[in-house]
This record gives structure tokens, sequence and C-alpha cells, in this order.
């Protein structure tokens, strides 16, 4: 019904296009949030964080015991599957090559798991050689909870929905386990420079 | 408290792509824990990626729908029965 | 690939037969759509706005047109940083035609068969479902009780003001309140601050009413919630949340 139809004088909001960006992408300037649930409120004391699954001993830190990690700081775009991009944002974290350190595993794949109950599903490879974190600080400060506070998932080189915000541990599988968008049409991979948005791309 | 969130009746449009009928004042039952509420009673998540319609009472994802070039996905294992 | 279509909601063009300023930051439009059917008072449209270059925006907005009257009247308040709200306050003119779709929603909808008494609640734009009821309820020579509390910034951003003044000075079973947040005329006798519980419940109808909360996500929650505290009955209570903002 609306083939070719156009609403005299809609541009919508202004779309800036860079050739530092995945093709499709557009710029933006703040950090829009994207909700698809309440946002958790998990009180530190109460907040874990767990390597488990296919491993041959599960491991379990407390928020302390996580502060006390060794910490990178990153600066990387993201790339959301919404369409906007945000060039140089700067993160703290924990990188998951340390938490992996010294865990033996025949598995593949990971899943992650959130407050909440989200999820995202990743290959092993892809969130270890310095590719991922579990990130608790944003410019220079907490993580905020509706950015995914007090930590989230960070993968940069995928699209965003896979840096989980509020993720609460990963599930090392030798199988692969469609995560939450990954089930609903989602690409199962989403390299944004590929445009590995839906199903097939 | 959430200020992006709506009612599900907010979601009337997008549900009524796919139900015939007006599936706001069907019942849907939470398969986690049992309220059984009017569509247009949930708590709806409206993004740009896809749609999650939560119980009120858990907050548990009763609908959640995503349309894109795809098709629409339409996932309904929250909900324990739909009456209308 | 699915092209799934249900007649009911399938998009059409609706025309812009008039648009006037409802405040200095709220519109109203008047659309003129062939073919409508009515709809029932509380229900909403999904309005969907296209670009040159095939860009969408869609949005949700309440009519606040009586279902006896044959143009479909919608109320959109100006949001300075909003992608479709200036558009249609601002740009949209008589003559442009804007594609929707609806009649949406069957809860948050009332009839005069339902009765009453009718406790309602606004924000802002949040009015704009409850007048469809209200002008519904006068159209249909509803006499159940009905009291409206509604929360503005100030007297010029009360939208439909004299209106509502008009229809409570004829009709002895509507009562109209209103609390302005921001700022007061040198006379103003009315509440002058954020809805709270003890305003609630001065106001409320007695006996058991049939509530309707619409306006910003962060109203309609606290408004909810102080009316469960007050000892209404939740299932009485409906909600209609327009989001962030709205007034
Ligand atoms: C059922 C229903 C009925 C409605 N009826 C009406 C009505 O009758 N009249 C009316 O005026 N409005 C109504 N609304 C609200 C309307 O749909 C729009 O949300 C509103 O007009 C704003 O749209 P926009 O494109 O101008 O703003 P947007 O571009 O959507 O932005 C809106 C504002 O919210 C903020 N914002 C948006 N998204 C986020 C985010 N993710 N995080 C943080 N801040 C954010 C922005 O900063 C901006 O200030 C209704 C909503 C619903 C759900
Ligand atoms: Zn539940």
């Amino acid at each position: 019904m609306s083939e070719g139809f156009v609403s005299r004088g809609f541009r919508g909001r202004r779309r800036q296009t860079d050739d530092r960006l995945p093709p499709g992408q557009y710029l933006v300037e703040g950090f829009p949030v994207l909700s698809a649930g309440p946002t958790p409120r998990t009180p530190l004391d109460e907040w874990d964080f767990s390597i488990s699954g296919e491993v041959d001993e599960p491991k379990r830190w407390t928020w302390e015991d996580f502060q006390a990690l060794p910490s990178e700081e990153i600066t990387r775009d993201i790339h959301c599957v919404t369409k906007w991009s945000k060039l140089g944002t700067a993160w703290e974290g924990v990188s998951i090559d340390t938490l992996l350190e010294g865990v033996e595993t025949a598995a593949e794949h990971v899943l992650a798991f959130c407050d909440g109950g989200y999820t995202t599903n990743l290959p092993l490879e892809d969130v270890t050689g310095g590719r991922a974190w579990i990130a608790y600080a944003h410019d220079g400060k907490p993580l905020e909870p509706e950015h995914g506070g007090p930590a989230r998932l960070l993968v940069p080189h995928l699209y965003f929905w896979k840096s989980a915000k509020w993720v609460r541990g990963l599930q090392l599988t030798t199988y692969d386990i469609p995560g939450f968008w990954e089930s609903l049409g989602y690409h199962n991979y989403g390299d944004p420079w590929r445009e590995q948005r839906y199903w097939g791309d | 408290m959430d200020e992006r969130r709506l009612d599900g009746n907010a979601v009337g449009g997008l549900l009524g792509e796919v139900f015939t009928f007006e599936v706001t004042m069907a019942e849907a039952a939470c398969d986690r824990c049992g309220t059984v509420a009017h569509v247009g009673e949930t708590m709806a998540y409206v993004t740009e990626i896809g749609t999650v319609v939560r119980c009120a009472r858990c907050d548990n994802a009763l609908i959640r729908i995503a349309q894109n070039p795809r098709g629409y996905f339409l996932d309904l294992r929250g909900v324990s029965y739909l009456r209308f | 690939m699915a092209e799934i279509r249900h007649p009911r909601l399938a998009w059409q063009f609706g025309e812009v037969v008039e648009t006037h300023p409802a405040t200095p930051r709220a519109k109203s439009l008047l659309l003129d759509v062939p073919g409508w059917e009515g709809h029932k008072a509380g229900q909403h449209v999904d309005i969907r706005l296209t670009a040159e270059d095939g860009y969408q925006a869609q949005r949700s907005y309440s009519i606040a047109s009586a279902p006896e009257d044959n143009r479909v009247e919608l109320v959109v308040e100006r949001l300075d940083d909003g992608e479709v709200s200036p558009y249609l306050t601002d740009e949209l003119r008589p003559g442009d035609k804007l594609e929707l779709r609806g009649p949406i929603g069957g809860w948050f909808a009332w009839e005069a068969k339902d009765g009453g008494p009718l406790f309602f609640v606004a924000g802002g734009s949040g009015i704009a479902p409850l007048m469809a009821m209200i002008r519904h309820r006068a159209a249909a020579g509803s006499d159940v009780s009905c009291h409206l509390l509604y929360s503005s910034r100030s007297r010029e951003e009360t939208i439909f003001a004299e209106e509502l003044d008009q229809l409570a000075a004829s009709d002895g079973s509507l009562q109209v309140f209103h609390t302005l947040t921001r700022s007061q005329p040198p006379d103003w006798t009315g509440y002058a601050r954020r809805i709270d519980r003890v305003m609630l419940a001065e106001v409320s109808p007695e006996e058991n009413p049939l509530a309707f909360v619409c306006g910003p996500t962060p109203l309609v929650e606290s408004v909810a919630t102080e009316l469960v505290g007050l000892g209404h009955d939740a299932r009485r209570i409906k909600t209609e949340r327009f989001g962030p903002t709205g007034g």
C-alpha cells in the first residue's frame, strides 16, 4: 500500500555515514539504550561471575574477587544491528583470556547468561585471543545499570547485541545454543563488516 | 523503574499483524508464575531489534516478536495458554 | 517475505484536513480516513512516516475524538529532540497524507455501557484517550460519575482546557481537577504539585471506581502504585504508558 509513498518533508533523524563504519551503519553521538526488559539491579554483594559447562572445574568470582583480577583499558568502535555505530568507546574490564586461564575444555561454543534471562551465543575462539572482555567501567566511570552495569560482556568485533548487558557467566558447550535474538531471526555470528544481521546473511 | 516500558496494549498494532483477532483482549497465562492477564495489561518493551511482552508480575518473557527481512518470528514459549 | 495482512489493521492513508495548536507545544491534527469503521474511546493508531530514501519511523498516537465524531483527532506533543513528533507538529499541514493503521487495542477502552464510576488520571498528552472517553460519555448522554485529575506544566500547557471547563460546567456528574506543576496563574486555587497519594485520595470518586491512567511511564507507574496503596482494586485500574516522555 505504501509502495513509493513519501511523507512530504520527512527526513528522519539525521543519519551520518562515515567510511570507518561497516556497511549500512551511521554514526551516533549519544549512547542509545535498547531495553528488552526491566533493568536488573543486582547488589554487588550478591553478584558473581561463573565459568561453567564443559570445563574440568567450574570457576566463580565474587565482585571483590573480580575487582582483584588484572584489568585492561579498551578503546573500540561499537556497531549495533539497529544501524547505529559509535567510534572510540572507552571501557575497562577483565579479558576473558584471564578468566579462562588454566581452564581445560573441549568446548567450541559459549553461551553468555545474564540477570534478567538474556543470553547470547558465540564461538569460543571469538571471546579469546584478546577479543572479548567483561567490562565494568565506561568512560572512566562504573558502568551504569542501563548500559549493562555492574558488568557486561564486550565483544566489539561483532554486532553489539552479542555484548550482553548484566552478564553473570559463560557456559562453555560442545554444541551451539542460539541465544535470545539469535533464535528470533538474527544472525548466529553477527559480523558487522559482512553485514550479518539476519539469518542467511 | 523503567521509563521505556509500555503496556501490552501499545503493541496491539504489531501483534495485529500476526493475529487475526484483537489480541490485546486475549488472556495470557504466564508459564512461569501462572498469572493470567489480558495481553493489554502486560508489560511491553519495544526495541528496534524486537518486541518483548512480559508478565507484569514476574517479568517472564511471554511473547517475543521480531519482524525483519527474514519474516515474523513469534516465540510464545512463555505463555502456557492464550484464551480468547 | 511473510506478508501477513489482517484487513482490520492494514496500513491505510488518512488526509490531514485541519491542524491547530492545542497548546504552545502541542498540535491537534484532524484526519479524514476514508473507510474508517469507527473506534472505541481509548484506542490508538500507529503512524508510519517514510523519508525519500525509504527510511521509516513508526509511533503510536491515541485517538482523542469521540467515536461519534467522523474525523479522527490526534494530539501530538512536541519533543524537541524527538524524531517523529516535531515533524507532526511543525511540518504536517492540511492536504498532506499520513499513513496509519488502527484502531488498536481493546484493553484501554471505555464504552458508555461499561458504566462507572470513572476516575481518570492524565499527565500531559496522556489526556488524549481520556478526552475521547469524556467526549463519548457526553455524546452518549451517560451520567455515570466521572472525576478527572489532570497534571500539566502550566495553564497554557493544559490541553483541552476550555473544552474540559465547558463540559464540567454543563454536567454535574463530571468533575475536573487540575494540577499545574511548573507555574500557576496568580489567582490559581487548584493543585500546584506533582500528583501524589494525598491528591489522589482527595479527588477520587467513592466506591470502587474504574480507573484509567495515562501519560508518561513514570507518572503512570507512580499513580497506579499509589492507587493500589489507597485500596483501589488493581483489576479496576487500566493504564496506558506513553514511554519516557510526553508531558
Ligand atoms: C499507546 C501509545 C499512545 C500514545 N499516544 C500519544 C499521544 O496521543 N500524543 C503524544 O504526543 N504522544 C503519544 N504517545 C507517545 C508517542 O508514541 C511518541 O513516543 C512521542 O511522540 C515521541 O516520539 P518522537 O519520535 O518525537 O521522539 P523519539 O525520537 O522517540 O524520542 C523521544 C524522547 O524520548 C527520549 N528517548 C527515546 N528513546 C529513548 C531511549 N531508548 N533512551 C532514553 N531516552 C529515550 C528521547 O531523548 C526523546 O527525548 C503514545 C505512545 C503510546 C505507546
Ligand atoms: Zn509471571
